[in-house]
């Protein structure tokens, strides 16, 4: 096994650490208007049962017809994944019964699916990254839902979503703690976003995750893994791989042996528990779909779409790094949600080319704006500040019209009253002093009345801080910080 | 006049140009035959009011001088083609009283060329049959009888209805499906004309499935050039059916009287089964000095895999099958048996809404395609149909033009007489047609004699990918040589 660089969290048993695998498959609904093989609409939350088309009632001599869009979609999200594509696919049939699936099988790509390994960088706290291995791509079809609390005697099943594609992305274990695997899914939906071949909502069901876990001692052969399905909230996947781990390591370390079986976790609880046993899983008798000729596109296909990839987290981070000159850590916050990039590049080309600082509009727009979101719960997109009105108050800071504690009171107007930040800085009188004199004569006037503390300073330079601080207090924060500095060193003599 | 229903399509074609009759007057004697034979089982559902109002329809465009090539033609469609607005039901009790709300392509295609919708053919049920008998709408009668008997005669399957109602003249042409022989058996045993195009010739939607990628429509017909015309309208690329080929539909008529000199014709010695009758022999005999005669040249060619093809067929056909049916769950259409939770329901609706041998097939096919046998048997069966398709291409890279072979390995035979204690029995039926679907190439059966007891003997030619004309101009050398063969009217 290749284990991962970066160091990850061991869990301490009665007979010394364990170290977690983890693997995930994540099913990710592909954007696009109409299912995988029919021209039914993928229109969420209609009346149930009203974008069913003859194909998705598997009424009888009805066939698939691959949807192009959807094949564009994989391959997209094979190359934002580095992964490699596989110019010949093969659709398989996975039989088996049920009534959210009218055809009795699950039209998917088991041997030969559209996109073979990738990989994805994976940035963890404290400036750590890791990297987890892509085993593959493949498109399916979604089912359908069935609905328990219609009736009393029947369930009613609603098709709406039957057929819609499905991407499943499949990791290698590479994962090794429920850190990485929360940063993983994070990072994956991100890459999905950025690209728009899927939205990532988890709370609609369009990304969820199967997580298998094992433990073993470190660098100890694998264990056995049990697969907990279905996991739709980042949080949720940390909880049950931490949950899981150590079940698993208190029936081992207990003289048991682990079962091999799909678990639900239970969030209300806690915890996992057993599903269906090996024994008990289906045998889907998977054979190459006959309707369906194999996936075949040329490599011309793939280049013209790699030539018109967005920029993804990745690349958009570097560039903010070597073009802005921010942070690693900042650059990661901004880039995490293609919106918040968006926002962060707008609010720095409103600026004035002189006033161009990459770090203050960061710190505002980090610092400031998601601040205050996150403490509302408010989307970027839901800001009651505009990237043209924050882009305003960092130019009025960077010229120094006003100082930056008048600009967070500026903010919170901007905020509260929404108006232009320029006009509001007019009307209120909110100016920063540069007026020399003016400043001069509080200067004098502090240094007259505190002739101890110049005698002071004049030993110890940082005491101008001190100075600074009583000069600002009796301008109202409105004098030139940069100014009373200068006049301050002048008339100390320091 | 003389009786309507025995001309053929390209005789009544010229009838109603020359307004000798109507349409009208053409589907009113089908309908009136239709119903005085309906001791013979062939159709499942007429369909009168709606063939009259298309029949009057096809009038109308004559009169305008806007008739399709098929105008005012009565045809009958096997009932695993999807009608819209009339019981389909691929003739089981598992579709019970399900109205599609589409019509099939092929169909449709036949509509749009002004064709009359006579009503709809028995067939084996979900077309898995060499013998009508599997239907849940009873046998059909073969319009044939062996000479001096009185014995009903099965008209062969899965087809059957169709190859029956054609030959007693119900209907001057017919849709059929061949999977693995279910057009050209029934042709060979009713004396008619069936063919099976090259795979992905016709559209398969809107044909309820049997095995994906076997099946294939074609028509049945009293003449080599019917079957051309029919075939012209039904052939064509259908983009709701990724396994259509985008090919152009040529005039198959005009391959008809076409010179075969110089053709190669192969002579598999592969088909020459031990303890072959002596009349098959025979058959397949005459019709290649029939073929020499007109020019082309004999040649003997080897076929090796062919004695795999019937049991590779069947593992490949009933596990496509397997799957294929599956969505008869009764949740959304179809018979539902009432049950106290989703598994029995599942149990008791399958279990009572397809017949034995459908059943025998869906438990073949998901068995062959279970863990630990999918190696042995599916993907074996793949490669030796590989094998198979590489033997034809072996053959016609050596510039044989066409293969000649019997039909069957024998005529029809009596309701009830085959396959009750042995299913093989009935399965060697196709054994000499099964190897066509496999490779996926086109097949003509031709009437081209009678056996010791009077019986109608079919001979078959197989094409290369895409050449059906070369068949019609063959096979209308078998037919002219041969004859006609009508049989006499005992219903």
């Amino acid at each position: 096994m290749n284990a991962p660089a970066a160091p990850h969290k061991l869990i301490k048993g009665a007979t010394g650490d364990w170290e977690v695998v983890i693997g995930m498959e994540v099913h990710a609904q592909v954007t696009s208007n109409s299912k995988l093989f029919s021209g039914a609409s993928t229109e969420f939350g209609g009346e149930p049962n009203s974008h069913v088309s003859l194909v998705d009632a598997a009424m009888p001599g009805m066939l698939p017809v691959i949807n192009e869009e959807c094949v564009r979609q994989a391959v997209r999200t094979g190359l934002g994944l580095n992964a490699k594509i596989n110019l010949r696919s093969v659709f398989d049939r996975k039989n088996y019964f049920y009534p959210d699936s009218p055809q009795g099988y699950q039209i998917s790509q088991y041997q030969s699916p559209i996109v073979g390994e990738g990989e994805v960088e994976l940035e963890l706290t404290g400036g750590r990254s890791v990297t987890v291995g892509i085993e593959r791509l493949h498109l399916e079809q979604d089912a359908g839902k069935l609905l328990h609390d219609q009736s009393p005697t029947l369930s009613y099943v609603d098709l709406n979503r039957c057929g819609v594609a499905l991407m499943e992305i499949v990791s290698k274990p590479d994962i090794r703690d429920a850190e990485q695997a929360k940063a993983y899914v994070t990072k994956l939906r991100s890459i999905l976003r950025y690209l728009g071949t899927c939205d990532g909502d988890m709370e609609k069901g369009n990304l969820r995750a199967d997580v298998n876990v094992s433990v073993r001692k470190p660098g100890g052969p694998l264990g056995t893994r049990c697969e907990i399905k279905n996991m739709n909230s980042v949080n949720f996947i940390g909880q049950a791989i931490e949950y899981e781990a150590r079940r698993q390591i208190e029936i081992i370390e207990d003289g048991g042996t682990i079962d091999q079986e799909t678990r639900l976790f239970d969030p209300n609880k806690g915890e996992t528990r057993s599903m269906r046993s090996k024994e008990e899983a289906h045998d889907y008798r998977y054979f190459p779909d006959p309707d369906l000729l194999p996936l075949e596109f040329s490599q011309a296909f793939v280049d013209d779409l790699k030539a018109h990839l967005p920029e993804l987290p990745d690349q958009k981070k570097s560039r903010f790094i070597t073009g802005y000159g921010l942070s690693p850590y900042d650059a990661s916050v901004l880039v995490a949600e293609r919106e918040s990039a968006d926002f962060y590049e707008t609010v720095l080309s409103g600026l004035g080319d002189r006033m161009r600082d990459g770090k203050l509009a960061a710190n505002w727009v980090i610092n400031e704006l998601f601040g205050r979101l996150n403490k509302e719960s408010r989307d970027i997109a839901a800001s009651p500040v505009s990237a043209e009105q924050l882009s305003a108050i960092v130019d009025l800071i960077g010229e120094g019209t006003i100082s930056g504690k008048i600009a967070k009171d500026l903010f919170e107007i901007v905020w509260q009253e929404g108006g232009d930040p320029r006009a509001l800085v007019e009307a209120r009188g909110m100016k920063q002093v540069t007026d020399l004199g003016a400043i001069e004569k509080v200067v004098d006037d502090i240094i007259a009345a505190n002739p101890d503390k110049v005698t002071q300073a004049k030993a110890k330079p940082q005491l101008i801080g001190w100075f600074v601080g009583q000069v600002m207090k009796s301008s109202g924060g409105k004098a030139n910080p940069q100014a009373v500095n200068d006049l301050l060193k002048s008339k100390l003599g320091i | 006049m003389t009786d309507l229903t025995s001309l053929t399509i390209a005789e009544a074609r010229q009838g109603l140009a020359n307004k000798a009759f109507t349409a009208r007057e053409l589907t009113d004697a089908h309908l009136k035959a239709m119903e005085a034979a309906r001791l013979l089982n062939a159709y499942v559902l007429e369909t009168p009011d709606r063939a009259r109002e298309m029949a009057r329809a096809a009038d109308e465009a004559i009169a305008k001088g806007e008739g399709g090539p098929l105008a005012g033609i009565p045809l009958g469609i096997k009932d695993l083609f999807a009608t819209r607005d009339i019981r389909t039901t691929a003739c089981s009790r598992i579709l019970g009283n399900f109205i599609p709300s589409y019509e099939s392509t092929i169909t449709s295609q036949l509509w749009r060329d002004g064709a009359v919708l006579l009503g709809k053919l028995n067939n084996d049920e979900f077309a898995m049959g060499s013998s009508n008998e599997t239907s849940c709408f009873g046998p059909v009668a073969n319009p044939w009888r062996r000479a001096g008997s009185n014995t009903d005669l099965v008209p062969g399957g899965s087809s059957g209805g169709s190859a029956s109602a054609v030959a007693a003249m119900l209907c001057m042409g017919a849709t059929a499906t061949d999977t693995g022989g279910s057009i050209r058996q029934p042709a060979a045993f009713t004396a008619t004309v069936g063919i099976k195009p090259t795979y992905g010739r016709c559209s398969r939607w809107g044909i309820v499935a049997f095995a994906s990628s076997l099946d294939q429509a074609g028509p049945i017909a009293r003449s080599v050039r019917d079957a051309a015309i029919l075939m012209r309208s039904m052939a064509g690329h259908d983009p709701k059916d990724t396994t259509s080929a985008d090919v152009p539909v040529p005039d198959y008529e005009a391959a008809i009287g076409k010179s075969v000199k110089g053709m190669r014709i192969g002579i598999p010695r592969e088909y020459r089964l031990d303890g072959m009758p002596g009349e098959i022999e025979k058959l397949w005999s005459e019709g290649a000095e029939w073929l020499k005669a007109a020019g082309a040249e004999l040649v003997e060619v080897s076929l090796p895999h062919t004695k795999y093809a019937l049991p590779a067929y069947y593992i490949v056909a009933p596990a496509e099958a397997s799957s294929n049916l599956a969505r008869y769950d009764g949740v959304r259409y179809g018979l539902r048996e009432p049950a106290r939770n989703i598994i029995e329901m599942y149990e008791k609706t399958r279990a009572e809404g397809f017949g034995a041998e459908v059943r025998r097939r869906v438990m073949i096919g998901t068995y062959v395609l279970s863990a630990g046998y999918y190696d042995a048997y599916y993907l074996r069966a793949q490669k030796v149909r590989t094998l198979i398709k590489k033997d034809f291409e072996d053959c016609f890279a050596k510039g044989v033009h066409a293969i000649l072979t019997p039909a069957t390995p024998s005529a029809a035979f009596g309701i009830g007489e085959k396959g009750g204690a042995d299913p093989v029995e009935m399965y060697l039926n196709d054994i000499f047609t099964v190897t066509v679907n496999m490779a996926g190439l086109p097949g003509i059966a031709v009437p081209a004699g009678r056996d010791a007891q009077d019986l109608p003997l079919g001979l078959q030619l197989i094409g290369r990918p895409f050449d059906e004309e070369t068949l019609f101009s063959l096979g209308a050398i078998i037919e002219q040589a041969a004859g006609r063969f009508t049989p006499a009217r005992w219903w």
